[in-house]
């Protein structure tokens, strides 16, 4: 038993604050708005420039104009605003958005991230990516826990390329939630039906009490 | 002062050289300046290094340029879209600069404001740092980056009038206003020109100082990822 992709994105929900600015990435992440607490109000920014994103449009109402991030055609709401993509990479760069929510290829136990490229595979680029985890007030990754091979994700150190270093503040995934604390990882909660034996076996990071 | 060209091939005539830095505005497909590209592709200059945030998609936007092997390098942050990209680029005959995005549009919005260099967070202990001057402020590192000037700046906008105000339409706006201030020579593309006096100079999104050509066309506007839900 372990979290689905529902039940992380349900969890990651739960570390919305209201009237916080949030950034979603693309994959889970985006399935958090699906879950936004009852009495949280929270915009959500869209790196191409957009401040306010609201839910996918009815079939026939798309706007070639208004897209989100992942270029998935969108629609806004009486909050809404637009800016150019300087403008939203200041407020990216420049703290005012609250938090990020990103999908992770590995993350360390010393909050380094690694999300954009495996060498000698095709690499896509790092869009904004690394823009957020070094901007953002806090970083929060939603990842498996585990590779299809087994292979913890969750390590001493990334092999991969990083994308930011020291930047991610807590890790959710389908066997539980872990922040990174001075000398490792420390446990918050073990999902649903997952032991903290088992979360500890699949973790190769340091976890700290 | 006449800023207003008949098309994108007239508005090009006489600011193309081979070799140019070619700033372009656009996200993924969306309010990319496809009848300049086109314009391009007509025109048959060669060796361009264009920064652009994303190259298109195969038989669209940049992807044009590339299927004519125009583009000798890209500076982008994304570039996902695009098979012929891809094997270009595999095979070596294309050079690729991966910017994080707000880098990018950091290092345009800069160039065109005079500034030739910044110092920036982003990237710091990345692949992207490698090379470049750190400094510490406050205790926090930081990496310096540098402004684009490019040669020409090719954007899109939903309006402008005479003078070349311009007003961009939603998430359209995008990497087109940091493009448009970073070119030596800006032309702008638009939906509409309408008369001196009908923009509220309030409401202007860039004002004409940036622009120096302006076409107005019928624009396909392709939408990349058709995404939809059902009426409730």
């Amino acid at each position: 038993m372990a979290w689905d992709r529902n039940q992380m994105a349900a969890r990651a929900a739960q570390e919305l604050q209201d009237g916080w600015y949030v950034n979603l990435g693309i994959g889970i992440p985006t399935l958090v708005s699906n879950y936004i607490p009852d009495g949280i109000e929270v915009t959500l920014q869209s790196e191409n420039g957009m401040l306010g994103m609201g839910p996918f449009p009815v079939e026939g109402s798309e706007d070639a104009d208004l897209i989100n991030a992942g270029k998935q055609t969108i629609t806004e709401l009486p909050q809404t605003a637009f800016f150019d993509s300087a403008q939203s990479f200041a407020m990216i760069r420049g703290g005012k958005i609250a938090m990020a929510i990103l999908g992770a290829m590995e993350v360390a136990e010393n909050g380094d991230l690694a999300n954009w490229m495996i060498p000698g595979k095709l690499v896509k680029g790092m869009g904004g990516a690394m823009d957020l985890v070094a901007g953002v007030g806090r970083v929060v990754v939603v990842m498996d826990h585990t590779s299809k091979h087994g292979e913890s994700k969750v390590l001493k150190s990334c092999t991969l390329p990083l994308t930011g270093r020291a930047v991610v503040d807590r890790i959710i995934t389908n066997l539980g939630v872990l922040d990174v604390v001075e000398g490792g990882l420390r446990i918050v909660e073990c999902a649903t039906g997952v032991t903290e034996a088992e979360l500890r076996a699949a973790t190769e990071a340091t976890i700290v009490p | 002062m006449k800023k207003i060209y008949k098309d994108a091939s007239t508005a090009l005539d006489g600011v193309l050289f081979d070799g140019m830095l070619i700033a372009a505005g656009g996200f993924g497909l969306c309010g990319i300046p496809e009848l300049l590209i086109d314009g391009l592709v007509a025109a048959g200059t060669k060796n361009l290094t264009i920064a652009s945030n994303n190259a298109g998609v195969d038989d669209f936007g940049l992807g044009k340029l590339l299927a004519t092997r125009q583009i000798k390098k890209m500076i982008s942050s994304y570039v996902g879209e695009n098979a012929e990209f891809m094997r270009q680029y595999l095979s070596g005959e294309l050079e690729l600069e991966f910017n994080p995005q707000g880098t990018l549009a950091e290092r345009m919005r800069a160039g065109g404001a005079g500034i030739p260099g910044f110092y920036t967070k982003t990237g710091v202990g990345t692949v992207i740092a490698d090379g470049k001057d750190v400094k510490t402020f406050d205790g926090q590192d930081y990496i310096l980056e540098r402004g684009i000037v490019a040669d020409l700046a090719i954007v899109k906008a939903w309006k402008a009038d005479p003078s070349g105000n311009l007003v961009f339409r939603k998430t359209a706006r995008n990497f087109n206003p940091p493009a448009a201030t970073c070119g030596k020579i800006c032309i702008v593309e638009v939906e509409e020109i309408v008369p001196l006096g009908a923009l509220d100079p309030d409401t202007i999104h860039l004002p004409g100082i940036y622009v120096h050509r302006i076409i107005q066309g019928t624009h396909e506007k392709r939408i990349e990822q058709r995404t939809t839900r059902k009426a409730s």
